[in-house]
């Protein structure tokens, strides 16, 4: 038995201790806003903060998990609007809006570790998170604001 | 308890044979528009299938596009709401269901906002005369006394107000006023057209709540994935499942019957896996032991293809386009210019990998699914399922990305025949692997380029031959030769004013399935036509913008329909706009500044989907060849725009999606098989080589055109054009790569 705590809530867990968390989040507890993108780790899709830290949950297995602290973006703003939720929505930077929850996921770790990053530590840290629709600069400006204090 | 099954060939006959969809391939045939509908006597009120009221005063507008990031969701419902004087925050746009009452759903082509703006207008100033009328009669005055404003009524004369809520019970006893009696605003009446208006689904979008092609959740819900014929058209010869029945959660296998040539948009059969939740599916389909017959595409080779392909552009073709003498012409000029162009096939590779739900039961057939062309999956389940019309209700979800790819209804129709089958409500997921693999490819091509200069300078002959496999082989395996439809996308209505013109297009067959990847053929014709302009420029001695003007010609309206090029009414090609995005680029881009070393500026410009787009890159070349793109410059005139920030955000991403082919993604095939699948090998553009983007848009009171695709064309040439400038090196073939050779 696995026991995590996923946005607050204690959780359980019996199942497959192979299977990916990503899919424990979509298909067990119906928590669809972290996304499927490329299951290696690759895309960025389907970040989540792990104990604080941005994860791919695609290539995460339950076995490790045990004791855990997840945040997904549906947990992000628990405490009011995150910063970067306030900042996306004035820079209007999504399109499709289907790796979004990956890139604020992203932002949100860089952010909680490093509250005035330089551009191109924004580059760094995000480049593991792919936008097919080409978002990249609007997702720049957005982190800059939000770090920036306002938006 | 769990089993294998397989599904004969007659089980599935029906869907094989019916699938025949797609005949229009973008939408563009004249459509009836839908009627008014009556209005209905109840509390809430719908005056017009794309808009109703509840007696909250609240207005619904319906969205019938399919939303993929282009902001139709938000653009089209403000168009109405702005002719309706609405308050937006009293709006709720709500996602059609796939319904022919809409009219033409099929998102594609992008051709939104050009099909539909003027009948949501109409729509709107229709259901604002309704509600003054009703203001009218409930103050007994005459209703020119009345004027909606702001999702109220104000009486002139008296000041008197009523809020819409008030006004629906009265407006829904009316009848609906005829077209003639209907006023539509001027533009500085307008509240959000010609507005940035924030997209509807931002909230959603951040926190996660947003639904896409596998999001839904259905008690009872199964998840599938496919082994599909790694080769088009091959079939399963034996199988071995035991080791995904072991496998936690798998439930069942089933085979699925091969598909035939031609492609359509049907399954392409192999053996589906169905579990209890995504990863024991996909797990159990790996799992799978399966020796196929790779049938007759198994010879498929691209450095044999590329090769083929480069010969045949060697040789005349088809001719398409004959205007004078082109290659007498070309025997007898003072200086022939030449050259050889390649692009390879490229994925679609959108975000969300392909996925789709389905629940089947005896009397009703329920699809949620992430397609741009909703009514087309009413056949697709009508043949696969034997229900009528009227028992079918397709839900579309947002796509998370297309880029043309969710047109083809393949993924959806796996997701209703093992709904069917299984008797459960059934989520098909495609792996990012899948998705590569199993595309509808943007095709792979060649293209000779020659033009002869008489001993002024003076361009005065033209050859363009091209070969590539053609979309049209999808729908009919015989077809072997682009035509007008395709080459018409930048080849064969190139607009420079010279005299000998010929196009030609040679033979290539399809080893593959190809389709229609955003801006289509313009992509690589864009490429050949740009670059070689800029390559005449250099033999000319000239500076490549001032160039691009003199090939352009004089000002003038130019009509390729004795070629076969579609002539869209009201919308001329006036080579006067496209001089004018090259002046306004070249200019907002400081076109001829200084650079430092190792950097260069290129130019090209493109017209497709009835817009015109100029670009001008900014190349950054190291010594060691590695390079990247400090800045882009874009100018779009696609006239009347309904969103700017809309119209802004989607040229930022065809700069993004445009650098990506020009630099990194290519699809090959090895003995049929697609090589690549994933995004280590399939490559496409991450946050650290974006560009700073400008984007310019042109004001203009021309009918509304393209916006989604028209972006993409120019910037793999200005790319190529700007890297020639920085290193007096050509490149001709894309992807360029991240470092170039010889440089």
């Amino acid at each position: 038995m696995i026991t995590l705590t996923i946005n607050g809530q204690p959780r359980q867990y019996d199942g497959d201790v192979e299977m990916p968390l990503l899919w424990y989040l979509r298909d067990d507890l119906a928590l669809t806003g972290t996304k499927y993108g490329c299951g290696k780790g690759l895309c960025g899709s389907c970040t989540v903060h792990l104990n604080g830290q941005a994860i791919r949950s695609c290539t995460v297995e339950m076995s490790r998990l045990d004791g855990a602290t997840i945040t997904t973006i549906e947990g992000l703003g628990a405490a009011g609007e995150h910063p970067l939720q306030i900042a996306w929505a004035a820079h209007n930077v999504p399109q499709c809006g289907y790796c979004q929850s990956g890139q604020i996921m992203q932002a949100a770790a860089l952010l909680a570790e490093n509250p005035n990053p330089g551009e191109q530590q924004i580059d760094d840290a995000m480049s593991g998170v792919i936008c097919r629709c080409g978002t990249y600069q609007r997702i720049r400006a957005a982190i800059k604001s939000a770090a920036g204090g306002g938006v | 308890m769990k089993s294998i099954r397989r599904v004969s060939r007659r089980d599935f006959l029906k869907t094989g044979s019916v699938l025949v969809v797609g005949v229009s391939l973008y939408g563009c045939g004249k459509e009836k528009m839908p009627g008014l509908a009556p209005p209905l006597p109840s509390d809430g009120w719908s005056p017009d299938v794309y808009v109703s009221f509840d007696s909250a005063g609240t207005a619904f507008i319906i969205s019938h596009r399919s939303e993929m990031g282009q902001g139709i969701r938000t653009g089209l419902p403000a168009v109405l709401a702005d002719e309706m004087d609405a308050d937006w925050s009293r709006v709720t746009v709500e996602q059609a269901t796939g319904d022919a009452k809409y009219g033409n759903q099929n998102t594609d082509g992008s051709w939104s906002v050009r099909g539909f703006m003027q009948r949501m207008r109409e729509a709107g100033a229709t259901v604002r005369l309704m509600l003054e009328q009703s203001a009218a009669q409930q103050w007994g005055v005459d209703v020119s006394e009345c004027k909606a404003n702001f999702h109220t009524v104000v009486h002139g004369p008296t000041g008197r107000v009523l809020d819409y809520k008030d006004l629906v019970a009265v407006a829904a006893t009316l009848p609906v006023p005829g077209p003639e009696l209907i006023t539509l605003k001027s533009p500085d009446q307008f509240r959000y057209i010609g507005k940035a208006l924030p997209i509807v689904d931002m909230h959603d979008m951040t926190h996660g709540a947003a639904k896409y092609g596998a999001d839904t959740r259905i008690e009872g819900m199964k998840f599938a994935a496919i082994a599909r014929p790694p080769v088009v058209f091959g079939k399963v010869k034996s199988y071995n499942a035991d080791r995904a029945l072991a496998i936690a959660g798998v439930e069942q296998v089933i085979e699925l019957p091969a598909a035939e040539a031609p492609a359509m948009f049907k399954p392409l059969g192999g053996i589906a896996v169905i579990a209890s939740n995504s990863w024991a599916a996909l797990r159990g389909r790996d799992a799978l032991t399966i020796e196929w017959d790779d049938g007759a595409n198994a010879d498929f080779n691209s450095t044999a293809y590329k090769q083929a392909l480069l010969e045949t552009v060697r040789r005349p073709g088809t001719s398409l386009r004959n205007q004078g003498d082109a290659n007498a012409a070309l025997e007898t000029a003072a200086v022939t210019v030449q050259a050889e162009y390649y692009a390879p096939l490229l994925a679609h590779a959108p975000m969300e990998p392909l996925a789709a739900v389905a629940e089947v039961t005896e009397n009703f057939c329920q699809i949620w699914a992430p397609s741009q062309d909703p009514q087309s999956l009413i056949p697709m389940a009508e043949a696969i399922t034997g229900l009528k019309p009227d028992q079918i209700r397709v839900n579309v979800t947002l796509l998370g990305g297309a880029f043309g790819r969710k047109s083809k209804c393949d993924f959806i129709a796996e997701a209703v025949l093992l709904s069917k089958l299984t008797a459960a409500p059934v989520l098909v997921q495609w792996s990012r692997e899948d998705d590569i693999r199993h595309d509808y490819y943007h095709s792979v091509s060649a293209q000779s380029l020659a033009a002869g200069l008489d001993t002024s300078g003076a361009v005065t002959s033209w050859r363009h031959r091209l070969a590539y496999p053609s979309i049209m082989s999808t729908f009919n395996a015989s077809v072997k030769q682009a035509g007008a439809m395709e080459a018409g996308m930048g080849a064969l209505n190139m607009p420079y004013d010279i005299s000998n013109v010929s196009v030609e297009a040679g033979d290539a067959e399809a080893k593959i399935r190809i389709g229609w990847l955003r801006s289509v053929c313009n992509i690589f014709q864009s490429f050949g036509v740009n670059s070689f302009s800029d390559e005449i420029a250099r033999a000319r001695g000239l500076d490549p913008k001032e160039n691009l003007l003199d090939l352009l010609g004089p000002d003038r309206t130019l009509d390729f329909s004795e070629f076969g090029v579609e002539l869209t009414e009201n919308y001329p090609f006036e080579t006067g706009r496209l001089r004018g995005v090259i002046n306004r680029v070249a200019d907002e881009a400081g076109w001829g500044r200084s650079l430092p070393a190792g950097h260069g500026l290129g130019i090209a410009a493109q017209y497709s989907f009835l817009t015109y787009v100029a670009a001008v890159v900014e190349v950054a070349v190291e010594a060691d060849g590695s390079w990247s793109v400090p800045r882009v410059d874009i100018a779009i005139d696609c006239g009347q725009y309904v969103n700017p920030d809309r119209v802004r955000s989607q040229q930022e991403g065809a700069v993004i999606f445009g650098l990506s082919l020009a630099r990194a993604s290519e699809i090959t095939a090895l003995d049929g098989r697609v090589v690549q699948g994933n995004f280590n090998d399939y490559q496409v553009l991450r946050i650290g080589m974006t560009p700073e983007t400008h984007v310019h848009l042109v004001e203009s009171q021309a009918p509304p055109a393209g916006v989604g695709e028209p972006g993409v064309p120019p910037i793999a040439p200005a790319l190529a054009n700007a890297i020639f400038a920085a290193t007096g090196k050509r490149f001709r073939e894309l992807p360029l790569g991240s470092r170039l050779n010889g440089v």
